[in-house]
């Protein structure tokens, strides 16, 4: 089952054509990679699925975007909406200046949550989602900014579990952390399949490597090659896939 | 040339160095000097006339005794005032601008005239406020329309102000909110606003400090020569700090006598404009901490 699914999308900033006619579709419960050099479009691609797009001037998409059989531009829905269903996780690790606590709330009381009890219940459980608990369970009142780079990331994920996305999309979300905190972070995204679909963007073709069930290879707005991990980077099919994951350019 | 002896390269190196720095520091003292001396030579000339009596009393026998009670009100009732119609507006107007307002000619022309308001001399704002407040709107010389006219003053300064505020928060709070399904109003309420908060209080004390020394814009709309009574409405006419200052050292009955008095006034009006820089940077750190923490 599909969960995102894009026909023929095109992307244009002012007269620049970001992307070019990308057709894919991403399984339900599986981790995607989007693998490819700077400015290939494969972050612009992953901001497509929430919308985040829409907030640059300028910008104009073409063709149809479904979430979950939903077609997120087309169809009449508030992009609020849209955002609760799927969550982002950004490179760098960006919690507001509020609690720990506070910031894992967040998503639940812009969402209309009041009921204390259950805003508890769901801040601890997405904390231990992320691999955070034990460490800020003592601590929850104080500012997130006290975290360490690598739990600030963990924060943020935990953020974006809170309001129980079905997708989730990371857009490099390990190249600011240093080696252990990635470490853990691509340990917590093998266990975050089991319940959602995630899309991670990444620069680090190991982590791609390590961490995802499928590759999609851009190059210049375009999709080159979309295959099983293991098959694109043991037998890709085309050469620029191919000169790319040897490190001959990019 | 070995490691760990010095050449005369080196020498005039750090020669040019140690010479820039210098300059520097002088030049940085000697702004701190000038304002050291201005209110020292206010506090020297004035010092006599300071006293609990000289701000709580009516000034007598023509202004060249008493207080300056009656001006000392008057400036706090125009600042109010002003404050009370500025801020508001001028708050709005800049979370508009700056978070709401796509980037067009219109956006652009609201920005171009905030500016061009805020170089306006404030004169112009007197007379201004005197055609529209004082006559056109019949409110006459009084609190309002001083107000009213300072206020304009201020609108430029407050827009700014919130603007800058804004704009110093970086947008991937802005993205991560809206990323976790917030809205637009949502995101600058909760996440925006709060952290903007400290430095929009800084810039507003400021703008009082500027609203409250001003004197050609309440020179046609409220300020009176001589009122030793309090007002009792906001169409009442009051005497003003920066007013007084000018009617008692030009135009008093007895300058001469006065002369004390106008120093001594002119040291309050500092200190109030020293005063509400001091609280400003104070609340900076204050808020500063709690917005962490919250």
């Amino acid at each position: 089952m599909n969960s995102v699914e894009t026909k023929d999308v095109h992307l244009y900033y002012g007269d620049f054509h970001a992307l070019k006619g990308i057709t894919m579709a991403m399984k339900k419960n599986q981790v995607t990679a989007f693998i490819g050099p700077s400015g290939c479009g494969k972050s612009t691609y992953l901001r497509c699925f929430n919308r985040m797009n829409d907030l640059i001037d300028g910008v104009k998409i073409e063709g149809d975007i479904l979430i979950d059989g939903v077609d997120i531009y087309k169809t009449n829905i508030q992009v609020d909406d849209l955002r609760k269903h799927v969550g982002m996780v950004f490179q760098k690790p960006n919690p507001f200046p509020k609690s720990i606590f506070e910031n894992v709330a967040y998503g639940l009381r812009v969402n209309g949550t009041k009921d204390k009890a259950f805003i508890e219940e769901r801040v601890e459980r997405s904390l231990k989602q992320a691999a955070l608990w034990d460490e800020v369970k003592d601590k929850l009142k104080k500012s997130a900014f006290e975290l360490s780079g690598g739990q600030q990331q963990r924060l943020c994920i935990a953020r974006a579990l809170a309001i129980e996305p079905s997708v989730l999309l990371m857009d490099e979300p390990t190249s600011a952390l240093d080696p252990l905190s990635t470490a853990k972070t691509e340990e917590l995204i093998h266990q975050l399949k089991e319940n959602y679909t995630i899309v991670i963007v990444t620069h680090n073709m190991q982590q791609a490597g390590r961490v995802s069930d499928y590759t999609a290879f851009f190059y210049l707005g375009e999709l080159v090659e979309y295959a099983k991990t293991k098959t694109l980077f043991t037998n890709p099919k085309d050469q620029r896939t191919q000169n790319y994951i040897t490190g001959r350019f990019g | 040339m070995a490691f760990g002896t010095t050449s005369s390269s080196h020498k005039s190196k750090h020669l040019a160095q140690s010479a820039a720095f210098f300059i520097f520091r002088l030049l940085s003292f000697s702004v701190v000097a000038i304002l050291l001396v201005i209110l020292g030579f206010i506090l020297v000339q004035g010092i006599s006339v300071i006293s609990w009596e000289f701000l709580t009393e009516m000034p007598r026998e023509g202004m060249t005794e008493g207080g300056i009670f009656p001006a000392l009100v008057g400036t706090l009732c125009l600042v109010a005032g002003s404050m009370l119609f500025a801020f508001p507006i001028g708050i709005l107007s800049g979370i508009y601008i700056h978070e709401y307002a796509k980037d067009s000619w219109f956006k652009r022309f609201v920005k171009l005239m905030t500016n061009n308001l805020a170089g306006v001399p404030s004169i112009v704002f007197g007379l201004f406020g005197m055609t529209l407040f004082v006559n056109q709107f019949g409110f006459g010389d009084s609190i309002l329309a001083g107000s009213l006219t300072l206020g304009l003053l201020a609108l430029p300064v407050v827009i700014r102000t919130t603007e800058e505020s804004l704009k110093a928060i970086d947008d991937s709070f802005r993205i991560g909110s809206l990323a976790l399904g917030a809205t637009k109003w949502q995101t600058v309420s909760r996440v925006v606003l709060p952290m903007a908060f400290p430095n929009i209080i800084t810039g507003l004390i400021l703008s009082i400090g500027r609203v409250s020394g001003e004197t050609a814009p309440i020179l046609f709309t409220v300020a009176a020569y001589f009122l030793p009574k309090l007002p009792t409405s906001i169409f009442d006419q009051v005497m003003a700090l920066p007013y007084h200052l000018y009617v008692i050292s030009t135009s008093g009955t007895n300058i001469e006598a006065s002369r004390a008095m106008a120093y001594g006034t002119a040291f309050v009006l500092i200190l109030i404009v020293l005063l509400a820089n001091l609280l400003a940077n104070w609340l900076r750190r204050y808020f500063g901490k709690k917005v962490k923490m919250n």
